[in-house]
């Protein structure tokens, strides 16, 4: 192989370009990045970057001499556009058209927005910038609604309430983060914020946003109230950033659609929140927006790349922090799995729950318990019988630590 | 080699204990990572590298130093 493109330079991009260089790729190298930033960690961009805790050049993820010793063509605030498959080419946003033998494809996930969103007042975020403008709009204000109570949207309204705003979460699922981990887990997360004086609207739809000459005055939901804030956040899930690939014959559903290996045609490999795989160890395709995943996969994807062929079939990782809580999970939470609490006490705030699926332990969570959940993860490793399981006591200390 | 790891920007995944438990271990009440030794011998690189590369929160790094002979 002579040469090799990598689009998209953030966490998943930059881990590829690193492994093949630690694997002995000597030739050509070209990592293609839409932000004109050199890259950087975003998880704390809804943590400590928005708080202030941290001064942004705390989440670079490389330094400029790291950088420099990949010996890469670093192309930063260039976007590819298209996408030649048979003729081997990528076409970036400055007219250019870069040749590949190999190509990974690591573009992650936009925001979603709102119909007539497009107003002064109204933030999603995903980038350094649009946390740097939240952080501002967040200073300037006092009321906040954030739209979506997941995880990126609690953990939004967490950061804002400790900076003293009055934060109000619209949700229309009954209660917040529903979808990954259940109605039990979502209880509890509702019942945190409720703690910490953020307000929350569940199982009530938004109707639209209100405003006055292009700045946003608040939030009509759809009972007919509207709430009315300074600053709106909208938390309303991310559609993989695909748009270059359209048309170019590769499969696109729910993100790049790859195989076990993450290939998504001879030569062509995708990883991070873009990708969508066949996971084997579960038996089932998953397309995962966690940071672990992203370094992951990139390793086996560009490994892959290199001639591997080792099917990509990890115990997925997620964590989320809101105010004093850490909440982790490993394995899949797919609806209907069955929790079960398994170590701990939800009441004294730290506890594992385990979640039964098609007669397996496939997922566990902890919530304050980091020692214990590392532990109990290989309950998902070893796909521990659910019915064997429901049926014996809560775990005793001595398995657990 | 030396190993450092920065426990304000670690997120206690475990990561690193998963990767290196000879190296790496977890505070009892909140999971941060604890370093057991500095200085891992030789034919432990390769987990400590690995564990530095996973770790989600990119609070380790190694120092490889040069060898005299
Ligand atoms: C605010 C926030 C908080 C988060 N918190 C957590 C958390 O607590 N725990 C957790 O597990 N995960 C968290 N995540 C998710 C985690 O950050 C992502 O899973 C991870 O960043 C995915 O990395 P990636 O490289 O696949 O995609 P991205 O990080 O999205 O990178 C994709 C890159 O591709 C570039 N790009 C896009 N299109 C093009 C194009 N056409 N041409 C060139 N470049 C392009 C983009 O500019 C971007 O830099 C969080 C995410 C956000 C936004
Ligand atoms: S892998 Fe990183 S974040 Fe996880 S416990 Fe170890 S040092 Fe902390």
């Amino acid at each position: 192989m002579k040469r090799i493109v990598i689009v998209g330079a953030s966490a998943a991009g930059l881990t590829a370009a690193e492994t093949l260089r630690r694997r002995g790729y000597g030739a050509d190298l070209t990592l293609i990045g839409a932000d004109p930033r050199p890259p950087y960690d975003r998880p704390p961009l809804s943590k400590q970057i928005l708080t202030g805790s941290w001064p942004a050049e705390r989440i670079a993820l490389r330094s400029p001499q790291e950088l420099a010793r990949l010996e890469a063509d670093l192309r930063l605030g260039r976007s590819a556009t298209a996408l030649d498959v048979a003729g081997r080419r990528v076409r970036l946003s400055d007219g250019e058209s870069i040749g590949f033998d190999g190509l990974l494809i690591a573009t992650g996930v936009a925001p979603r927005r709102l119909p007539d969103s497009d107003l002064a007042g109204v933030h999603v975020l995903r980038t350094l910038d649009d946390a740097l403008a939240l952080r501002a709009a967040l200073l300037a204000g006092s009321r906040v609604v954030v739209v979506g109570g997941g995880f990126l949207g609690t953990e939004v309204a967490a950061a804002a309430r400790t900076m003293g705003l009055q934060v109000t979460v619209v949700e229309p699922e009954p209660v917040p983060v529903r979808r990954p981990f259940g109605d039990r887990i979502g209880a509890l997360v509702a019942d945190l914020h409720r703690h910490h004086g953020t307000r929350l609207r569940c199982g009530v739809p938004v109707h639209r946003l209100r405003d006055t000459g292009g700045r946003v005055t608040g939030v009509e939901l759809s009972d007919g109230t509207t709430l009315p804030a300074d600053v709106i956040v909208l938390a309303v899930g991310s559609a993989p950033a695909t748009g270059w690939l359209t048309g170019s014959g590769l499969s696109l559903s729910n993100g790049v659609v790859c195989d076990a290996l993450c290939q998504a045609a001879p030569g062509i490999y995708a990883a991070g929140d873009v990708a969508s795989w066949h996971n084997p160890r579960f038996g089932t395709r998953m397309r995962l927006e966690h940071r672990m995943n992203a370094t992951e996969q990139a390793m086996a994807a560009s490994g892959n790349l290199l001639g591997d062929a080792v099917p990509f079939a990890p115990v997925p990782y997620f964590w989320t922090d809101q105010y004093d809580t850490r909440i982790q999970a490993y394995g899949i939470f797919p609806p209907g799995a069955e929790p079960r609490i398994v170590h701990g006490d939800p009441s004294n705030g730290h506890f594992v729950a385990a979640y039964g699926h098609d007669g397996v332990v496939a997922g566990v969570l902890g919530w304050n318990s980091p020692r214990e959940t590392r532990t109990l993860r290989r309950l998902v490793v070893e796909r521990t019988s659910w019915t064997a399981f429901t049926t014996a006591p809560t775990l005793s200390p001595a398995t657990v630590n | 080699m030396k190993v450092i790891v920065d426990q304000n920007k670690c997120v206690a995944s475990g990561q690193c204990v998963l990767a290196t438990p000879e190296v790496f271990d977890q505070r009892e009440e909140d999971g941060i990572v604890v370093l057991l030794t500095e200085n891992p011998p030789e034919h432990l690189a390769d987990d400590v590298r690995q564990a530095a590369v996973l770790c989600p929160a990119q609070a380790i790094w190694m120092e490889e130093q040069e060898k005299n002979e």
